[in-house]
């Protein structure tokens, strides 16, 4: 026979303040939890939704990323000749060679300095990318010093936005028009004409080489191709993975220092509900003692106590879940470690992170809860009335 | 940590019983002087709408070196009673004058530093702290006054004398019988010479054979140290060793 | 006497709550301290940094080049002592996973700059005379059991190629805000590799390394230098070394943020932690309280008690959670390897978990210590029976 589920409720509504402290330590803690693996999961749903998995991205062997990469303009055209590189609707193969830099501008609101990636694009690169939109003005004409510039870009730095100019490599450079990349990588970039970032650069060659398969499966043959050519010093790598390798580091970084801070506090949350629970346990000694005359059987005594912890935890973390679902509203920018680049992505809850966060806490809640549990279990029915 | 500033000025017992103010609006009488003075005492709770009367237009007067029982049924309100006239309950309307001064007026902090000096408690589940000794929880009221700590522990040896436990001064709460513990209690009421001692059902938890050691102290008290007691109970025993008893019935006195 | 062993007699009287939440306690004020040192390391850079040096760079970014000829023209300005040209490698040792921050440097000239960097004469003397010669600092050496002597390979990520250095000599730091993670070696072995394979990326800096005379005058030596390549084909950006080292802390200042936010979060799960155990404590001593106020004890004394009671066991367990912070932020620092160089306790961060401790014993002492100093003596009697 079990105890009814409201015997339980009601015990934690009776010591108001006490369940209320024990809650709160935990929902903090699901809190931290949470919002840590949703911050991971912003930073690599960006970057890898960034790539493509047909697209093609080539650099110099060696090089992590296309800021440290060199193709020369002799290299680019041998790949650009490469057989089985998907064509565009105009007839030209689908490629486009891009200059990439970084350079140093002052965010919008402290003034400091931050690196931003310029790339220089042709019109294959529009059609490479279809994620990308223009939501505000218009693209920039070729040949000009017009530039556009990501969403997190626009709004973060200053000179970045519609119809402003920003300065670098001695030229101002107008930016005629704002684009949405459906929160990918190139959110955070500034784009323009590729030959007219060559020059303005000085540059003679490309940072990198991004084409379309004519065919997906392929692409193994593709890479051998590229990287058997003896007068090629360049690797590929298909778009997908090449960004998902750029957000490993700091992912990485962001996860274990997440999971680590959030077990480490865990152990305080349960230290909390096991002070509550043994003092609920204590405070009902003689209740515990009635009941098991009554003929409620050790189960019984030791479900309803955990059932009370489990539901401690159960509440804490629907708070502290629901706290972290408002910091989807917050998007966050930063350096990413191995780009050197400024890097915009939004807290992203999955249900993966939903089931996650609410394990975690049942967890602290069973664990907080088993001992005192048991002790209540335990106790001898003549020894708990005495006690009454 | 110091004993809080406002019980500092509590007026230091005296060794003997202190003179009521002569000068005081008591009535003159020839026996003795009266030294519990209430009058027209009311005392009523409010329940959301409900105004439920605990005690109702009361007058008593108590001599000094009297042994009061106060008798009645439950809820009859002679606990509420012996709550007021100790001073850790307002009245709801009238005066309980002590010696002269009328406690009802007091402010909280005058009332405490009031209760330090003038009244001595003793509670039907002897309300000791678990964690003090007896000898402790003798000196626990000394602590609001200005005694050194020698002079404390002489009075502390001289209490616990007097109710026959000085073999038991290191012992805790948990060690000792209900009858011992009550007398710790007594002990602990004494230690600051009270003008007043007020006893709660005194020897309600005990066995009959200790409940009479009980009540045989407290007489001692009465006759010996001419203490003045106000005694809640329901056993006519207990009453019997009063010199007067005062019945209560639904907040009035019912003689 | 009497008061502080009431006190001490209630923290003991269960002694498993009084436990947990010590534990609780230390826990908290010790990763309080850890994430502190965490944020702390990342300004360590900053905080290691020299006035009296200052950092010449491409106005555009870090990744565009200086010609080398701009030293001779830095050298000429008023207040200038010395120049030295620095290069980021960026070479992977192995694999990824070992990162270490690799320098090509014009060795005399800036390890002359330099004197917290210590190296023994002989050492330096065999790092100056080999082209090919490196210089690790001590932990990074002792992270890969490197030797003096040791080849040392790096695959270069920006500048192609496998790169093999001779270990020259291991420099210890003057004092431990010094960085002992950092790999050195000669910016002309880089140069002249780099010329014969790339012609057009030779004689090319990423940056210049300046030593002023008097400290007092950086902003006009460094506006002085940006003037003179002002409207040039490569226009500089000159701070001194602290402003560039922050300006890569600003870059990463969102994980700073939250770091240092979470660091806060702890402590608010400890005192609510702390103040549950207090406010379980004073309801179950309510009638004592009730019974030490029927006496004549005021309610601040009763408040007193239990402030004093919490006071006591935050700060007791807070000071263990300090002591326990050293050998914690020892082991981290261990764990981490090079990615933290300089990882140590600062004062200022005991000072902060002392303060915390503080806040907590008060903050949990507040509603219950309110809440007994305000109960009606005979409500509390009476929750006795």
């Amino acid at each position: 026979m079990a105890l009814p589920f409201s015997y339980v409720v009601r015990n934690l509504v009776a010591r108001r303040l006490t369940t209320a402290l024990t809650v709160g330590g935990m929902a903090l803690v699901v809190y931290v939890f949470a919002t840590v693996l949703m911050l991971a999961a912003g930073l690599e749903r960006t970057l890898v939704a960034t790539g493509s998995d047909d697209n093609v991205v080539v650099i110099r062997k060696g090089a992590q990323t296309e800021v440290q990469s060199g193709v020369d303009r002799i290299q680019a055209s041998i790949v650009e000749s490469l057989p089985g590189i998907a064509t565009g609707e105009d007839g030209r193969p689908l490629v486009s060679k891009e200059p990439v830099v970084l350079i140093s501008l002052p965010k919008r609101e402290s003034g400091k300095p931050s690196n931003v990636v310029i790339r220089g694009v042709t019109t294959a690169g529009y059609a490479l990318r279809p994620q990308v939109r223009i939501v505000d003005g218009r693209l920039p004409r070729p040949g000009t010093a017009e530039v556009i510039a990501g969403r997190s870009i626009a709004e973060g730095f200053r000179g970045a936005g519609r119809d402003e100019t920003v300065r670098f490599a001695s030229r101002d450079w107008t930016v005629v028009g704002v684009f949405d990349a459906g929160r990918t990588g190139f959110d955070s970039e500034i784009w323009g004409d590729a030959e007219q970032m060559l020059q303005a650069f000085r540059r003679q060659g490309y940072s990198s080489v991004i084409f379309r398969l004519a065919d997906g499966s392929r692409f193994d043959a593709m890479r051998q191709a590229i990287e058997a050519d003896p007068r090629l010093t360049l690797e590929a790598k298909r778009e997908t993975r090449f960004y998902a390798d750029q957000s490993e580091a700091l992912s990485k970084f962001i996860t274990y220092l997440g999971t680590s801070i959030s077990i480490i506090f865990s152990i305080g949350a349960v230290i909390g509900a096991m002070i509550t629970m043994y003092a609920s346990v204590a405070a009902r000694t003689g209740e515990i003692g009635t009941l098991r005359a009554l003929g409620f059987s050790r189960a019984a005594i030791l479900t309803a106590f955990l059932t009370e912890s489990l539901l401690l935890g159960f509440v804490g973390g629907a708070i502290g879940l629901a706290g972290a679902s408002l910091m989807q509203a917050v998007s966050i920018s930063t350096m990413n470690f191995q780009t050197f680049a400024e890097i915009a992505f939004s807290f992203t809850l999955t249900p993966g992170i939903v089931a996650a966060s609410l394990g975690f806490a049942l967890a602290m809640g069973f664990i907080g809860g088993f001992l005192p549990a048991a002790r209540a279990a335990r106790m001898k029915i003549v020894d708990a009335l005495r006690a009454a | 940590m110091s004993v809080s500033p406002d019980t500092a000025t509590a007026p230091e017992p005296s060794t003997s019983a202190p003179a009521p103010d002569s000068a005081s609006d008591s009535p003159v009488d020839t026996g003795p002087r009266i030294l519990v003075s209430i009058r027209s005492l009311s005392k009523y709770y409010v329940r959301g709408d409900q105004v439920i009367p605990v005690l109702v237009d009361l007058d008593l007067d108590v001599a000094e070196g009297d042994f009061v029982a106060l008798m009645g049924p439950s809820g009859s309100g002679k606990s509420t009673l012996l709550d007021l006239v100790a001073g850790i309950d307002k009245p709801s309307g009238g005066e309980i004058r002590i010696a002269g001064v009328d406690i009802a007026r007091l402010s909280e902090g005058e009332l405490a530093a009031w209760r330090a000096a003038h009244v001595g408690f003793i509670f039907q589940f002897y309300n000791l702290m678990p964690v003090l000794s007896a000898f402790g929880n003798v000196e626990l009221p000394l602590l609001l006054t200005s005694l050194s700590r020698r002079e404390r522990h002489e009075r502390v040896a001289i209490a616990l004398a007097l109710v026959g436990l000085t073999d038991r001064a290191d012992h805790y709460p948990n060690e000792l019988s209900g009858g011992q513990q009550q007398r710790v209690a007594i002990a602990r009421a004494l230690i600051t010479d009270p003008t007043l001692v007020v006893a709660d059902e005194p020897t309600g938890d005990l066995d009959r054979t200790t409940a009479g050691e009980i009540l045989g102290l407290l007489g001692r008290l009465n006759e010996e140290l001419g203490k003045t007691i106000l005694m809640v109970t329901h056993d006519p025993k207990a009453a019997e060793r009063a010199h007067r008893v005062v019945h209560l019935e639904k907040g009035v006195l019912a003689d | 006497m009497f008061v502080p062993l009431l006190v001490l007699r209630n923290l003991f009287r269960h002694k498993l709550r009084t436990l947990l939440t010590a534990l609780g306690i230390v826990i908290a004020i010790a990763s309080f301290g850890i994430l502190r040192t965490v944020v702390d390391a990342w300004y360590a850079g900053a905080n290691a940094s020299s006035s009296a040096r200052l950092v010449t760079r491409s106005s555009v970014s870090l990744v565009f080049p200086l010609p080398l000829n701009y030293a001779q023209k830095i050298r000429q300005v008023a207040g200038i002592e010395s120049v030295a040209a620095v290069n980021w490698f960026g070479g992977v040792y192995i694999s990824e996973r070992n990162f270490f921050p690799q320098f090509a440097i014009q060795a005399p000239a800036y390890l002359a700059m330099y004197p917290e960097i210590l190296l023994a004469d002989a050492e330096r003397k065999a790092f100056f005379t080999d082209r090919q010669g490196a210089i690790a600092g001590r932990k990074l050496a002792d992270q890969y059991g490197w030797k003096v002597g040791d080849a040392i390979p790096l695959r270069g990520t920006i500048f192609p190629g496998t790169w093999t250095f001779a270990l020259r000599g291991i420099y210890d730091g003057a004092d431990k805000t010094v960085d002992q993670s950092t790999f050195f070696f000669h910016w002309e072995y880089l140069n002249e590799t780099v010329r014969k394979s790339n012609p057009r990326r030779g004689d090319q800096a990423g940056l210049f390394v300046v030593r002023i005379r008097d400290p007092g005058q950086a902003a006009e030596v460094s506006q002085a230098v940006d003037a003179t390549f002002a409207n040039s084909l490569a226009e500089t950006l000159t701070e001194t070394e602290k402003a560039f080292q922050l300006s890569f802390v600003a870059m990463t200042e969102a994980i700073l943020v939250a770091i240092q936010a979470v660091s806060y979060v702890v402590l608010l799960i400890i005192m609510a932690v702390m103040a549950n155990t207090m406010a379980m404590t004073a309801r179950e001593r309510y009638g004592e309280y009730a019974t030490m106020k029927a006496l004549g004890f005021t309610g601040a004394f009763v408040a007193g008690l239990i402030t004093a009671e919490s006071l006591g066991l935050a700060l007791f367990a807070g000071v263990a959670g300090i002591a326990l912070t050293f050998p914690l932020a020892a082991a981290f620092a261990e764990a981490m390897g090079t990615l933290f160089p300089v990882f140590f306790v600062s004062e200022e961060t005991v000072a902060l978990q002392l303060g915390a401790s503080f806040a907590v014993g008060l903050v949990a002492a507040a509603v219950p210590a309110w809440r007994a100093a305000r109960v009606r003596i005979v409500d509390g009697l009476r929750a006795v029976a």
